[in-house]
């Protein structure tokens, strides 16, 4: 009962500074009006309330968490995006003070492209980097760890990723495997020995790189953190603390690939359960260390290849949501908000990922059916979606509209529910992002 | 041993089914009696993924399995046989998208199935399209596209299909991430596919199978 009261307490802390916020330098946030203040703690509590499912807020809250759609539709093309970011800032702040939603996420998801040429960056094409300058960038799906590798993996992940897997996907970290093993570093006896590769012009240029990239993520942080601070004077929030990913996921994703994870189910069924354990408490100590340093509670986890399709739902319960269940109690245990999105359809799996407890996480929605999920998952969790990318993209305000007043009616009654998009979307006509703002201010009050 | 290998490649138990191929060769069976038991096989794992019983694991490892025993068997035969086939299917995924996880999906399944296909791999443009519906003559084109970008390319492409005059000797199926049947009507398909299977019940119907 004790450690239970803890994080809430944990929690609530984070709120608290919430809605006290500070400026970078440490004071107060010199809000730009006494109105801007009460709009911006009003959205906060709006969204507070809805995700701790305690009582109801005002109303239904609603956000937009687009993929690169503000920049697209300003008219810039992705490259410019990610690589004038005082540019990309500002567009980002035009985009929240045009729709005005109670909540924004931030101008992140362009990134710096200088700062990818700079590392060699090979596990994406970006804009001028393998895809056209008006495209996002999209992943190079590989077999960047192999077969064989488990162990490795298993024994010291962050040696494995320095020593093997970084290398692989940036050009101009070739020089760490030459590294020395530094938990060797013991005594006196042979030190200079360990200290001999930063010597060497392959680990040193791999050094300066890493200078290069660490200078130009600053020159993007500036223009880019900042759109937070000016976006919180004028009355609106951000939530996002950070992101960390289902363990699964960080295997079939990134390291093995879907074609390698798919086979290690049959082939090394065990090493990818053992690999998977290994990845828990990091990535619960990677969520909770990006709500303290943001000061934001709630913690992105995109879910990928759990969908339904990808596995069975017998392999869904052995393979896939035991760590995701245990990253996500790590997060709720370190005080933050897991905030899961169930990409694509979801619909065999919300019996068994209904497990949560209540009023701790937000759930983002795509193309389940929403009656469904309500009647399940949304038992014990807040609903985030699920207007359809396709409805945006080549519908009309009035179907947005419908759609929206259905989702309240279905999803929204009891509270428990934000309104926003299912999928992140790059394209889609700006009047139906407006309507589904205003639709949901419009039809969402509480009585 | 024909049923038995069938067997373990069906219950997905690939050391039994490479050792089984050895030994079927060893005792002298025609590498020909193997392949047909591997294409049974197949079939049957592919009828257990319609159903919902099989999912991508063990699509991705009956793949395996088949490229390795052709690999034993290809040294054996002067050539590999041709397969009577149901039809011709062009694919691949539209312009400005990379992403070909789904496309490979419904490419292997059509393969299965018994269609013949040409997979045009990522990012084709729609001339490329057009150019590979000349040569390749197929009677149905799938089109595949997981981000939002795709609508338009997937609309580009028909219409170029359309202007080359060939729009009328094609039946087009779209399918990946967000499609749905206001996309396929947006970019003038003839179908969607919601997942693979139904990608696969579209081409069947279509081409009379």
């Amino acid at each position: 009962m004790k450690e239970q009261l803890t994080n809430v307490e944990k929690l609530e802390a984070l709120w608290q500074g919430k809605l006290s916020p500070k400026g970078p330098d440490g004071n107060p946030l010199p809000f730009q009006s006494p109105e801007a203040e009460k709009a911006y703690k009003e959205r906060i509590l709006r969204v507070k309330d809805a995700i701790e499912m305690n009582k109801l807020p005002d109303r239904v809250p609603v956000t937009v968490f687009p993929g690169m759609f503000p920049w697209l539709n300003a008219g810039m093309t992705m490259q410019e995006a990610m690589y004038d970011y005082g540019k990309c800032a500002e567009v980002f702040k035009n985009f929240v003070l045009e729709y005005e939603p109670d909540l924004h996420w931030g101008a992140y998801a362009p990134g710096s492209g200088k700062m990818y040429e700079i590392l060699g960056y090979k596990l994406y094409s970006w804009p001028g980097h393998g895809v056209a300058p008006e495209y996002s960038y999209q992943a190079n799906e590989g077999e960047y760890m192999l077969p064989d590798e488990y162990d490795a993996l298993i024994q010291d992940i962050s040696g494995y990723f320095t020593h093997v897997y970084l290398p692989r996907v940036f050009g101009a970290l070739s020089g760490f495997p030459m590294l020395p093993f530094l938990p060797g570093i013991l005594e006196i006896y042979g030190l200079p020995l360990f200290f001999i590769p930063f010597g060497l012009p392959p680990v040193q240029a791999t050094y300066q790189a890493l200078f290069e990239a660490g200078a130009e993520a600053l020159k993007w942080v500036v223009p880019i953190g900042g759109a937070d601070v000016a976006l919180a004077t004028v009355g609106f929030p951000t939530v996002l603390g950070g992101f960390t990913k289902a363990p699964f996921d960080v295997i079939g994703d990134t390291l093995r690939g879907t074609r390698g994870i798919m086979l290690d189910i049959h082939r090394r069924p065990k090493k990818l359960l053992e690999a998977m354990d290994a990845l828990v408490p990091l990535m619960i100590s990677m969520g909770i260390a990006n709500a303290k340093q943001t000061g934001n509670p709630v913690i992105f986890i995109p879910l990928h290849k759990g969908a339904d399709g990808f596995i069975s739902d017998e392999q869904f319960k052995k393979f896939y949501w035991p760590t995701l269940k245990e990253v996500m109690l790590g997060l709720i245990e370190g005080g933050c908000i897991p905030f899961p999105a169930a990409e694509g359809y979801w619909n065999t799996r919300l019996e068994v990922i209904q497990d949560i407890p209540k009023g701790k996480t937000l759930w983002m929605i795509d193309q389940s059916d929403m009656d469904k999920v309500k009647k399940t998952v949304g038992k014990n969790a807040c609903l985030f979606g699920n207007v359809p990318s396709t409805m945006l993209n080549l519908g009309t305000p009035q179907d947005v509209r419908a759609y929206v007043k259905s989702l309240i009616d279905t999803a929204g009654k009891d509270g428990g529910l934000i309104i926003g998009n299912g999928a992140f979307f790059d394209q889609a006509k700006p009047e139906n992002v407006q309507a589904l703002v205003d639709a949901a201010k419009e039809y969402g009050t509480y009585k | 041993m024909s049923e038995e290998l069938i067997n373990a490649i069906v219950e997905m138990r690939e050391e039994d089914a490479l050792k089984m191929t050895t030994q079927m060769l060893d005792s002298g069976a025609p590498p020909l009696e193997v392949l047909e038991a591997c294409r049974k096989a197949l079939d049957v794992v592919g009828k257990r993924f319609e159903a919902g019983e099989y999912f991508l694991p063990e699509l991705m490892l009956a793949g395996e399995m088949m490229n390795q025993i052709s690999a034993i068997i290809k040294p054996k035969l002067a050539e590999m046989p041709d397969r009577e086939r149901h039809g011709k299917v062009l694919i691949g995924t539209v312009e400005g998208d990379i992403h070909d996880i789904g496309k490979n999906i419904v490419s292997f399944m059509l393969d299965v199935n018994g269609f013949e296909v040409q997979d045009l791999g990522v990012d084709v443009p729609p001339q490329k399209f057009v150019e590979a519906i000349q040569d390749f003559q197929p009677q149905v084109v799938a089109l595949s596209g997981f981000l939002t970008l795709s609508f338009d390319s997937m609309k580009n492409t028909v219409a170029a299909i359309e202007t080359a005059g060939l729009r009328k000797k094609v039946k087009i199926m779209i399918g990946g991430g967000q499609i749905n049947e206001e996309v396929k009507v947006y970019a003038d398909a003839d179908g969607y596919g919601k997942d693979a299977v139904a990608g696969i019940s579209l081409a069947k119907e279509w081409i009379g199978v």
